[in-house]
């Protein structure tokens, strides 16, 4: 079988500016997104806090929970899963065993299970904050190297400012759907970092061969040729990987969720700017040096 | 060429025969990290500014040998304790889900003092105005809901440094207490101070709180004492333990907690293995439309890939964690990408007009530094995870790398051998992958 039947012959380069222009707005949103949510972007994994998360044999309507919360003075937020039978409540450390015992009490008869409960003090959080940045820094200088020495710089470079875009719109992405920053969701962007990088890899193997073999021909037309030719795959791979990603999405645990989705996100993302954004980098840097040159 | 596809599928089948062997049964030879089994993971500081300077050596280590004590104590079957980094210490007891007392356990500092009430009302008066005397300290005793000021003098006449043993017991009415033991020269400082005090109040300060001060009415030469106070059993015996174990050499600052339900990992691994089997599934039936009889292989490869991930966990002893199901459900989608990679390319190869055995050569050597270069840099994002992550991330780390480690094997060297068994041995003209 054959989605793609024949070589297409798309003017991915004519394109480009349709990327760009794309790409830009999708940039601005995600740090726009940012800012504006600012520190209600950051999870209680980096910001500290207190996190309960608590299981009923029944769904419990999520008013009771909230109206219970309500009655300790305490600010919480409150997000249900599995159809209002676990509850996740996100509220300062303190409060959390309160809260707990509260809950318990009250629901009884829903016989509640505790799953999870977690405390992150304020140090903690900045501790995994700068390992959190550290680790994204160190992830891309390695791209950046690796690839560098697999290919030229122009190449290296182009794949980890690619990088750099895909991270920076998943993550506006996953603001923007009302996500939290959580260390697994930094996981999940750093497997994005090595993930999306590999369609970019395809095609840039695809443009070394083909500058070989098509010698002569306009740099253009070579990066079209190779695009086109690896577009098959390109496509495939990322659909098998989503094919499992979504899984994990729509039938994991609720704890998992985030991060599933943030890998969804960043593989569509990834698949998009190895064709849009990878390669017209080093179209457009190739031109600038010929320019320089002359 | 025969001998060379003999050997490796001797290679693939001991390869994966070792990889079943060592991870079946996989409930018991896997381990599972703490958010799968249940436990508390807790991180603690240090707080060794708070100690004069010059004890200041060791404080560290010393604590953690006390919560080791307690822990060991506390009877929690394989706890970790490790220090980390400066100051830290990080405590996890599998199992464990009653947080607040274990924090009570680990977190206490209990210091006992005993300390010498001072029964000059006049001085309590004026400790009373805001003027402590010197060398005094102004306390509170609550017993029975009230609340009674003390002035205690401000040095100790014994600590808890003389105990031997301290246990629960109960009193005459019944009422849970905890009884401590002094060695010999605990003791003989005792038996002094009760005989020159007769009639006195004697208070047992615990962690900076008078917890009761019973007077002194006679010389006590046995060395035994005992605290009374509004305990439950649960936090006399607890008390006694923490006693007996040890003060820490500097109060502990928790600095987090996460406990996890036993419910929690039985819930994510259920739902785990139920993404796993409909995304695998997704998977194989698109490879095997796609590629049909190549894409069968590329199944096969998927699956054996997923026997070796596992059969590496388990013969490496790594722990598998929550988000470590993650990466083994997202090794199934990346796995195949390598066969995608070089049937594409075989593709291409015959579309020119090769033959297979040319077409089969060229798609595998043409992948294979493509698909290396991908991986490798999948790699670098996980090993920068592992060094910078921490526990179930960690994790993670350790599943989405053995899986595209292992993948490279079963991907490119089984499924290559059943081609080139099919070509070379069997003869086959075409090996269907449209």
């Amino acid at each position: 079988m054959k989605i793609i039947k024949k070589v297409p012959n798309i003017d991915f380069m004519g394109l480009r500016k349709v990327g760009y222009r794309l790409s830009l707005f999708l940039i601005i949103l995600s740090i726009f997104s940012f800012f504006f949510k600012g520190k209600d972007s950051l999870g209680i994994d980096f910001t500290g806090g207190g996190l309960l998360n608590i299981y009923f044999s029944k769904p419990v309507p999520i008013e009771e929970v909230r109206k219970l919360i309500k009655e300790t003075n305490v600010e919480a937020s409150i997000q249900s899963y599995e159809s209002n039978r676990g509850f996740i409540i996100r509220t300062r450390s303190e409060f959390i065993a309160k809260i707990r015992e509260k809950i318990k009490k009250a629901f009884k008869e829903y016989s509640p299970d505790v799953r999870e409960e977690r405390s992150i003090g304020p140090v903690v959080g900045k501790l995994l904050r700068k390992q959190a940045t550290l680790a994204v820094i160190f992830a891309l200088a390695g791209m950046l190297f690796y690839l560098g020495w697999r290919f030229e710089w122009i190449f290296g470079t182009s794949a980890v400012l690619t990088l750099f875009h895909d991270v920076i719109i998943t993550v506006g992405m996953c603001i923007l759907a009302g996500r939290k920053l959580s260390v697994p969701l930094i996981a999940a962007f750093l497997t994005i970092v090595g993930y999306s990088v590999n369609d970019t890899i395809v095609v840039f193997d695809r443009i070394r061969e083909n500058l070989k073999l098509m010698r002569g021909e306009p740099f253009e037309r070579i990066i079209n040729a190779s695009i086109n030719q690896t577009l098959s795959r390109t496509l495939l791979t990322s659909l098998t990987t989503l094919l499992a990603v979504l899984s994990l999405y729509f039938l994991g645990s609720a704890t998992i969720k985030d991060f599933s989705f943030a890998i969804a996100v960043g593989i569509v993302i990834g698949t998009y700017s190895s064709i849009f954004i990878a390669s017209p980098l080093v179209l457009a840097w190739r031109k600038e040096k010929r320019k320089k040159r002359k | 060429m025969e001998k060379s596809i003999l050997y490796r599928v001797i290679l693939i089948v001991l390869i994966v025969g070792l990889a079943l062997w060592s991870f079946y049964p996989p409930e018991k030879k896997i381990r599972r990290g703490l958010d799968l089994k249940g436990g508390m993971h807790i991180v603690l500081r240090v707080e060794v500014e708070k100690v004069p300077k010059e004890d200041r050596k060791n404080v560290v280590d010393l604590a953690l040998k006390i919560i080791r004590n307690r822990v060991d104590e506390f009877g929690v079957s394989e706890p970790v304790i490790q220090r980390q980094g400066e100051d830290q210490i990080i405590v996890q007891l599998p199992g464990v889900v009653d947080t607040e007392r274990a924090l009570k356990i680990i977190g206490q500092t209990a210091q006992l003092e005993f300390k010498l009430v001072e029964s000059d009302p006049d001085l309590l008066h004026q400790a009373l105005e805001g003027k402590v005397p010197e060398g005094y300290e102004l306390k509170y005793l609550e017993e029975n809901g009230k609340r009674t000021p003390i002035l205690l003098r401000k040095k100790a006449v014994l600590t808890g440094k003389y105990l031997v043993n301290a246990y629960m017991d109960f009193g005459r009415f019944g009422q849970p207490e905890v009884r401590l033991k002094f060695n010999r020269k605990g003791a003989r400082l005792f038996s002094r101070i009760t005989g020159e005090n007769v009639g006195k109040l004697l208070a047992i300060v615990l962690d900076g709180k008078v917890q009761s001060a019973p007077r002194i009415k006679e010389k006590i030469p046995s060395g035994e004492a005992v605290i009374t106070g509004r305990f439950t059993i649960k936090e006399a015996s607890d008390l006694a333990l923490v006693l007996r174990a040890g003060a820490l050499p500097a109060p502990i600052k928790v600095l987090s907690t996460l406990t996890v339900g036993p419910t929690l990992g039985e819930d994510a691994i259920r739902k785990g293995l139920r993404a796993a089997v409909v995304g695998g599934i997704l998977v194989v039936i698109f490879m095997a439309v796609y590629y049909s009889f190549a894409g069968i292989i590329a199944d096969i490869a998927l699956l054996l890939n997923l026997i070796m991930l596992m059969g590496a966990l388990a013969g490496l002893n790594a722990t598998l964690t929550l988000p470590g199901i993650a990466g083994i459900i997202l090794t199934i989608g990346m796995s195949v990408d390598a066969n995608v990679l070089i049937f594409e390319r075989i593709r291409e190869e015959l579309a020119k007009k090769k033959t297979i055995r040319v077409a089969l050569d060229t798609g595998y050597k043409r992948a294979f530094l493509t698909i290396a270069d991908a991986n490798i840099t999948t790699l670098i994002a996980a090993l920068m995870l592992f060094y910078f992550g921490t526990g179930p991330v960690k994790g993670f780390a350790v599943t989405l790398s053995l899986g595209i480690i292992c993948s490279m094997f079963t991907a490119i060297v089984f499924t290559k051998v059943v081609f080139d068994y099919l070509v070379y041995v069997r003869k086959a003209r075409t090996i269907p992958i449209e």
